[in-house]
């Protein structure tokens, strides 16, 4: 095939990138240079719109001990443990092929963390779906938890807290990303950084097919009405073989004869082979037809394009190949010698003896595009004022059960019970939580890890936003008694191309940097997914933040359920009655205006730090965020799994009851107590200067609001916990 | 004790099985698919997970692995061999144990807890065990045990079942049965009552701050029937 400008844009290059690749090889690449140029320099792979700004992430800690730019992050737990962590996004190929999609996504993130030598301990992750009433929407949402499920499950790998969100926003793209969690020893974590020449260069997994070939390029584009047609790009999972996989990949990792090893992801030989000369500094040499493929008459195009699943490189010592594939025999894997590495700097290609392509490794990394995309600043919304007529005539049971039931804050249980969230015997807290939790095997120290987003905000302001996640993401942790040490990121936005969706972008990022900073929470992986797009229709910017913390011991961890009757119940922090951008405005009130909660950073530190105090003192019997709905939808939340009642006196504010209860003002917490321990808890809290209200005590089986009005918590338990049963059953 | 707990490709509840065991005193060991010989042992577990990717059927392949020509011949010979989820799915495509596990009846995994009553006690596995009812775990996509006429009245004249999903006061109805098992069977024996397999899964209940605590009181309670 001759290549030309118009091959090079059907390939999703522009006119500007195919003349600089003409020129960095001063000659006209081949059909295979041109793909694997294509997959490069991509938006996925290459990172060309954001990667200017995601240098402004603060990434560095005591506990870092890998930031971004390896397979994932690695975080120090002490007792020479780490935990390797990390969250990307599939979103197009899920929206394509809803099971294959999600499935490969959980695949695809469980391969980065246990290329690095952990062995994954649990898995997150967070689900947007357009409206309950899109007719896609069913469907996609059933497929995509088979799809998580079904490859998670068959891994033996719990998964143990999720966010799903719906909105018409993501009507046309929906958005699927996939968080897992691994354990390694600091001393035997494994980097993709290429080193020595001619060492052997190993293949090792699945064998390659034509499924998913330019899986990463359909990823860097827009949808229109033909995306079924792309329905090939997407890949296909075997978590049996990945199964295997791992645990032959551990096996090898436990002797010492690894130099290099990276999964095979997006852009599969491509960028596998690329990244680890590159990193190393170094070329690489590969003959094509020692790659072990599963159909006939594969062109070297299609071997370094396809995204087939479940498959690894290695740079392995010389002399430790014999060994290295006893342990890949055993597990019924391949284990082919396909090249090694060489001084060249050069990427070197060949087929039946034929050099077919000839790049040198920094025209593809280093070299690739970046730019600095056009973008326009939001400006903050103005503060609606409710209007005593608007709210006069409703009622606060009425609209608590509204709430309960909404599909943004409904029980996931329908989702949640799909998912293996036992196996491993280390579950501590289960799905339904604020996080989920796992022990460290054998230990007394036990995880926290939690995923969150809040599109409606970041879309309203996203600078707000992006810092409102992080926090969301820190008080969660803490609500479980963990201390927040690093997250990750999923940044899921629309077309960098559009100055808006830029602007909603190089925000949401400052503000993640701002907030990550100030609570010394740093970024230590994470995804970008531009292009949610369909026409001109982006998503609401999404970016979902994964949360990583520590409890030092598992018995000190918190749930969220109410403990016992009498028990005192308070609210950290202090309530403004911030009402703009609350799922009270935006679904009861039908206000879609305003600017979120502000976020104040101080106090966010401060509340959640003295919170950390309370629990460290064993002064807190069970804990819970203020988040969607207010204080009384977190209430009702907390009787709901406690199965116990609350009397609640609303504090004698200037705000009004429906103000008090529903405002989603940021940095609360509610906190249940013993009365005999409220002055040792005052005490702290005063010292800290930390606000608090005494909310209500703790009672049998009823919910009573100021004395006047009540109701039983099996009524809020059926609202909660009937829509999505009752949705995805009709 | 000894005990040994099969490891297959797919296999992922083998070490948890291993931890829990070791738990409540067994001398464990994990024996590999492929090896032909079973070690010395008192108890022969088939842990859950999907043995060859549950591919064709779950548990098929895996019931024609080497060893398990080993784990019949010692089922056999009046061995006690255990098969949780997977593993009874193993044991059902064997023969050592009769019927069919289909696919739930909502065609959805399910993970949660569930009771299950002991319908006999008359046996080393749940000889002497105090309650009634067992909290238990399942954690599955198939476990909708199915068999003809002829075998359910077989089973139940020999006694054959082991446990029933109920309630918590062991009422065994419909609206417990969280798979549509026949009859809301969750275990059965062979005729002999050497060989149980059962969906639940005990090793996930050995620690209050797991699910609970009833699959210790099973453990415990095994070893000193084997003693």
């Amino acid at each position: 095939m001759i290549v030309n400008e118009q091959v090079a844009v059907d390939h999703g290059l522009n006119k500007d990138e195919y003349a600089k690749i003409c020129d960095l090889l001063n000659r006209t690449p081949n059909i295979t240079e041109l793909g694997i140029f294509s997959a490069m320099w991509n938006e996925h792979c290459s990172y060309k719109s954001s990667r200017l700004h995601l240098k402004k992430l603060p990434t560095k800690g005591k506990k870092v001990i890998q930031g971004p730019g390896e397979n994932a992050g690695v975080i120090d737990i002490e007792d020479n443990d780490a935990i390797v962590f990390k969250i990307e996004s599939h979103n197009h190929p899920s929206f394509i092929e809803p099971y294959q999609g999600a499935a490969t996504g959980v695949g695809g993130i469980m391969r980065d963390v246990f290329t690095m030598g952990a062995r994954p301990i649990a898995n997150l992750n967070s689900i947007h779906f357009g409206s309950p009433q899109h007719k896609k929407t069913k469907n996609l949402l059933r497929g995509v938890v088979h799809g998580i499920g079904g490859y998670g499950n068959c891994m033996g790998v719990p998964t143990i807290a999720g966010q799903t969100s719906f909105d018409s926003s993501y009507n046309g793209n929906i958005l699927v990303n996939a968080m897992t969690l691994g354990l390694v020893k600091k001393n035997k974590i494994f980097y993709s950084k290429a080193a020595g020449l001619n060492k052997p260069v190993i293949y090792v997994g699945s064998k390659t097919g034509r499924d998913g070939i330019h899986g990463a390029s359909m990823a860097s584009a827009s949808f229109d009405e033909k995306i079924e047609e792309k329905k090939p790009t997407v890949q296909v999972g075997d978590p049996f073989t990945e199964k295997l996989l791992l645990e032959a990949c551990l096996e090898l990792m436990a002797g010492d004869s690894i130099i290099a090893i990276q999964d095979m992801g997006a852009a599969g030989l491509t960028s596998s082979s690329i990244e680890m000369a590159s990193k190393g500094n170094l070329g690489i040499e590969i003959n094509l037809n020692k790659v072990p493929c599963r159909e006939t008459k594969m062109t070297p195009y299609e071997i370094m394009l396809s995204e087939s699943q479940e498959r690894m490189l290695i740079v392995l010592e010389n002399g430790k190949e014999e060994q290295a594939k006893k342990i890949f025999d055993k597990w019924n894997l391949d284990f082919a010698v396909i090249g090694k590495t060489t001084k060249s700097k050069r990427i070197e290609l060949y087929f039946n003896q034929e050099k077919v392509a000839d790049i040198p490794v920094n025209t593809l990394v280093e070299k690739s595009p970046m730019y600095d995309r056009k973008w326009k600043k939001a400006k903050l919304p103005k503060k609606n004022k409710i209007k005593k007529e608007d709210i006069k005539h409703l009622k606060i049971i009425d609209v608590l059960k509204k709430i309960l039931a909404n599909p943004n804050v409904c029980s996931k249980e329908w989702i949640w019970q799909q998912y293996d969230h036992t196996v491993m015997g280390d579950t501590i807290q289960k799905p339904g939580g604020d996080a989920g939790v796992i022990r460290i095997h054998g230990t007394d120290k036990a995880v926290a890890a939690s995923v969150d987003s809040s599109a409606v905000y970041c879309w309203a302001h996203p600078l707000t936003g992006g810092k409102q996640v992080v926090c969301e993401s820190f008080r969660n942790l803490i609500s479980v008694g963990a201390k927040p040490i690093a997250i990750t990121n999923c940044l899921n936005f629309g077309s960098p191309e559009n100055d808006e969706n830029m602007g909603e972008f190089v925000e949401c990022v400052q503000g993640i940097g701002e907030a990550s900073d100030y609570l010394k929470f740093p970024v230590v992986s994470g995804n970008v997914s531009f292009y949610n797009q369909t026409k001109d229709q982006g998503i609401k910017p999404t970016p979902a933040i994964g949360g990583v913390g520590l409890i030092k011991d598992y018995k000190n961890m918190i749930t969220m359920d109410f403990k016992e009757v009498n028990n005192l119940v308070l609210v950290i922090g202090k309530t403004e009655g911030h009402i703009d951008q609350s799922l009270f405005a935006r679904n009861i009130l039908d206000e879609k205006n305003g600017p979120p909660p502000e976020i104040n950073l101080f106090n966010e530190k401060n509340n959640g730090e003295t919170v950390l105090k309370l629990i460290d003192n064993k002064l807190i019997k069970s804990s819970h965020d203020v988040s969607l709905g207010g204080i009384i939808t977190a209430v009702a939340k907390m009787c709901i799994k406690g199965k116990k009642g609350i009397n609640i006196k609303k504090p004698k504010y200037l705000i009004n009851e429906m103000e008090y209860l529903f405002s989603e003002d940021q940095g609360r917490y509610i906190i249940e107590i013993n009365k005999k321990d409220f002055k040792k808890v005052a005490d702290i809290l005063n010292k800290n200067a930390v606000h608090f209200d005494e909310l209500g005590t703790i009672s049998e089986n009823e919910l009573y609001i100021n004395d006047k009005t009540k109701v039983t918590i099996d009524e809020l338990s059926t609202s909660n916990k009937s829509w999505l049963r009752n949705y995805m059953s009709k | 004790m000894k005990s040994s707990v099969i490891t297959f490709p797919g296999s992922n509840c083998d070490r948890d099985m291993d931890v829990a065991l070791k738990k409540f005193g067994f001398k464990n060991k994990m024996v590999w698919h492929a090896d032909t010989e079973l070690p010395k042992s008192d108890l022969v577990v088939l842990p859950g997970g999907f043995s060859y990717g549950d591919y064709l059927r779950c548990g098929s392949m895996a019931s024609k692995s080497k060893i398990m020509k080993s784990v019949i011949n010692f089922a056999n010979s009046g061995g006690m061999v255990m098969g949780i989820c997977n593993g009874f799915q193993i044991l059902v495509e064997t023969g050592l144990v009769p019927g069919v596990l289909l696919r739930n009846k909502y065609l959805e995994f399910i993970c949660k807890n569930v009771f299950v009553k002991i319908n006999d006690k008359k046996n080393k596995y749940f000889k002497n065990v105090d309650n009634e009812v067992l909290e238990f775990h399942i954690a599955h996509n198939e476990g909708n045990y199915f068999c003809t006429n002829d075998q359910l009245k077989e089973i139940e004249d020999n006694n054959q079942i082991a446990i029933n999903y109920c309630d918590e006061n062991g009422k065994i109805e419909d609206q417990f049965n969280p798979n549509g098992s026949i009859n809301n069977i969750a275990g059965i024996f062979n005729k002999e009552k050497n060989v149980l397999g059962m969906m639940p899964h005990p090793e996930r209940m050995i620690d209050t701050s797991l699910s609970g605590e009833d699959g210790s009181l099973f453990f415990k309670n095994l070893i000193n029937n084997l003693k």
